[in-house]
């Protein structure tokens, strides 16, 4: 059994780890999105342009944090805090080598559904507390589209959970020294990768923020570290996305033995969070009805035909 | 564990007296998603990991959502608050306050007695919750799947309706 001082060690660990990955996503994003693109992006801020980040951080805490008279004061300032806090919680339960893990419940995979389904307050509320009709707007889209993603979100690792017979994130990566499951479960992935994209609402499915339509959506009215709070969450989000896609389908820490466990699962990781980035480089954003009906049309039969089908495959398997 | 037992035990009973008391409609239900929280704590600390993470699936984070998104839409400014302040006056509380006292009393005579100090150890897991269900439960879990698919079609039906094309650039072409 581990300590409870090396337990804390690693919670420690993996906030400032987790953390200082968001924070560099915004320099990733910046710069990768201008190469894809072909221009130069930042790079006037130190070599590379890498002090971009510190120039930013410097920029958005000296900025004047703005709380409208017209919005609900309490729920206004609570809001940016929940997205950030459930993010954090998610990544209690990512198994980033054999030994380094915060705690591995159970019920893994439910307690991340969980706290992809809370973060949804974030947007509702941040939303109404604003009180302004293109916050609203936002917030009633990124609302309905985040519980309508969770939905097929939960099915797809249904396929996983049953291949594997254990909720357990460990067990599941264990499950995988054979073969990965993005190989089995390819559709699950698929649709885990859309509904991820969907529930951490980036590009193209950054419906509740739409700029071109309703000013910055939910997020209008916030300004400085509050508005801060927003945009880390959202990079948190999708390292969290990343990390679990990693874990249930690309067989989290498990590679050849010449790096370290922790190294293969960065590298993995680092793959996801750059197609993320190549995802926003590339893709138009559909209307938000086209949006809704795919999910309920296409997402939910061929999420509900997976877990048929695997179901089917390891009952006669026995 | 029992100290933790009785923190979320205050907290999900402090909670649920702020969503009856709040005036305004969405602090009260985020009083109550609180109240929720605390409640499948206690589920967590009393053996039962699945039950309690449900909770917070359906019921802190899909239900609640939903009742804030209608709520959201409704707009209520002040003069709801206004409504709700002269209907929460003093002399209403008498009734239910006694009645309420009433149970509280019954309840607290029932379970005096044979009061027990001690959180069961034991974990149910979610294969076991699985197994039961669809072994002895399995009358109630079909009966459940009765009514979810009487509600999936009654909520079509009051839903739908043909819609009236806003521009005849919407208009369907016949082939004709």
């Amino acid at each position: 059994m581990r300590t409870t001082l090396e337990i804390l060690i690693i919670i420690a660990g993996v906030l400032i780890v987790a953390l200082t990955i968001a924070a560099a996503m915004i320099y990733v994003e910046r710069r990768m999105l201008a190469v894809w693109q072909d221009r130069y992006g930042p790079n006037r801020t130190g070599p590379f342009g890498l002090l971009q980040v510190v120039a930013d951080m410097v920029k958005i805490f000296f900025k004047e944090d703005w709380i409208p008279p017209f919005a609900d004061k309490v729920v206004f300032i609570f809001a940016p805090a929940i997205v950030v806090a459930t993010v954090l919680m998610g990544f209690a339960i990512v198994p980033f080598a054999p030994q380094i893990y915060v705690a591995d419940p159970n019920i893994g995979i439910l307690f991340f559904l969980a706290m992809s389904s809370l973060g949804a307050y974030s947007l509702a509320l941040g939303g109404w507390a604003s009180n302004n009709k293109y916050s609203l707007l936002g917030a009633l889209r990124g609302t309905a589209q985040m519980i309508t993603y969770e939905v097929f979100m939960g099915l797809s690792l249904l396929g996983v959970v049953m291949l594997t017979g254990s909720f357990s994130l460990r067990d599941i990566v264990e499950a995988q020294r054979e073969m990965w499951f993005v190989v089995p479960q390819f559709l699950g992935f698929v649709i885990f990768m859309i509904a991820g994209i969907a529930e951490s609402h980036r590009l193209p499915f950054d419906i509740p923020e739409a700029e071109s339509e309703i000013v910055a959506g939910f997020h209008s009215e916030y300004s400085g570290m509050k508005f801060g709070m927003f945009f880390v969450g959202e990079y948190l989000g999708i390292t969290l996305i990343s990390a679990i896609a990693v874990t249930l389908f690309f067989g989290g820490w498990l590679g050849p033995d010449f790096l370290p466990p922790v190294v293969w699962f960065f590298l993995k990781t680092s793959v996801f969070l750059l197609f993320f980035v190549l995802l926003r480089a590339s893709l138009p954003r559909p209307r938000y009805d086209q949006l809704m009906s795919y999910g309920w049309k296409v997402m939910l039969p061929l999420a509900l035909l997976n877990i048929l089908v695997t179901g089917a495959v390891v009952l006669a398997a026995g | 564990m029992t100290i933790l037992f009785y923190i979320a035990g205050v907290i999900a009973i402090l909670s649920t007296i702020m969503v009856i008391t709040r005036l305004n409609a969405v602090h009260a239900l985020l009083y109550l998603i609180v109240s929720l929280l605390s409640v499948s704590v206690i589920f967590f600390l009393v053996g039962a990991p699945f039950i309690g993470i449900l909770e917070i699936i359906v019921y802190a984070g899909a239900i609640m959502v939903l009742f804030i998104f209608i709520i959201m839409m409704l707009n209520l400014g002040k003069e709801s608050e206004e409504q709700e302040k002269r209907w929460l006056e003093r002399k209403m509380w008498f009734g239910p306050g006694i009645l309420a006292a009433i149970l509280l009393i019954e309840f607290i005579y029932i379970i005096f007695p044979g009061f027990q100090k001690n959180i069961p150890e034991s974990t149910v897991y979610p294969r076991e919750v699985g197994l039961s269900l669809f072994s002895t439960y399995l009358l109630g879990v079909e009966l459940a799947a009765f009514l979810l698919l009487a509600g999936i079609i009654g909520a079509y039906h009051l839903g739908h309706r043909s819609r009236k094309p806003l521009h005849r650039f919407f208009e369907e072409r016949n082939p004709k």
